[in-house]
């Protein structure tokens, strides 16, 4: 019979990866996004809406997104588990901000897909 | 033998945080409050995409004192939390990891987040 604790150990080498594969798209994005607003920065409503309607920009803010959203959530983890000790009251906020995450993931693919 | 009854300062008024320490508890403390308030962002970055009406809206909120102090602490945070994460990388791979080089590198990203913060919220405002 295995023995292990829900919360335990051995996946945490995928999520330390996890946390600075994740971190290196977002800082990519970022920059790449940043030097965009440098070079042709958007003048008024039209030109900012078709920045993110552009197939490829939508597609990589939807990476940045997922990679924004799977990193917060590792590192939400990690602070609630040196925190707070009472496993009851960390699990309830795990919980909770894995729904909020998922939450945010939905609404964001619609801002997107919405234009 | 009796076991020597040494100081233990884990009372944060009493102990000396070194400055790498306080770069690190400012990257916790910025990506939760980038976590706590993404929400807020969302909707912003959604009123300002949706139509020409919610965009004038998200104009309107944007020009606010309030929306522009949050949006400047919310950049703070980012910079902050940017430019810590890099340094954490650059340490990941051993690169200025001695303890001068390190502390230059917190030096470096205190300053940075700070002063780009200043000069994109005097612009910004």
């Amino acid at each position: 019979m295995v023995k292990r604790v829900v919360t335990g150990a051995h996946y945490g080498l995928k999520d330390w990866l996890a946390q600075r594969v994740t971190a290196l798209v977002m800082a990519v994005y970022v920059i790449v996004f940043v030097g965009i607003l440098l070079v042709c920065p958007p003048q008024h409503y039209d030109e900012w809406r078709s920045l993110f309607s552009n197939r490829i920009m939508r597609g990589a803010t939807f990476v940045f997104f997922i990679s924004l959203f799977w990193h917060t959530w590792i590192g939400m983890r990690d602070i609630l588990m040196d925190y707070v000790k009472p496993t009851g009251v960390r699990l309830g906020l795990e919980i909770a901000v894995v729904l909020v995450l998922v939450g945010y993931a939905v609404w964001a693919v619609q801002i997107l897909w919405s234009l | 033998m009796t076991a020597r009854q040494r100081p233990k300062y884990l009372d944060l008024f009493r102990i000396r945080l070194p400055l790498p320490g306080l770069v690190s508890i400012l990257h916790r403390i910025s990506g939760t409050a980038l976590f706590v308030f993404a929400w807020a962002l969302l909707y912003l970055l959604q009123e300002s995409l949706h139509s020409p009406e919610s965009h004038a809206h998200f104009a309107a909120l944007a020009g606010h004192w309030l929306v522009k102090l949050f949006l400047i602490g919310m950049l703070w945070s980012f910079l902050h939390h940017f430019f810590a994460g890099l340094r954490f990388l650059l340490l990941d791979v051993h690169i200025a990891s001695d303890l001068g080089a390190t502390r230059a590198m917190s030096w470096a990203v205190l300053i940075a987040s700070v002063l780009l913060t200043a000069i994109l919220g005097v612009r910004l405002w």
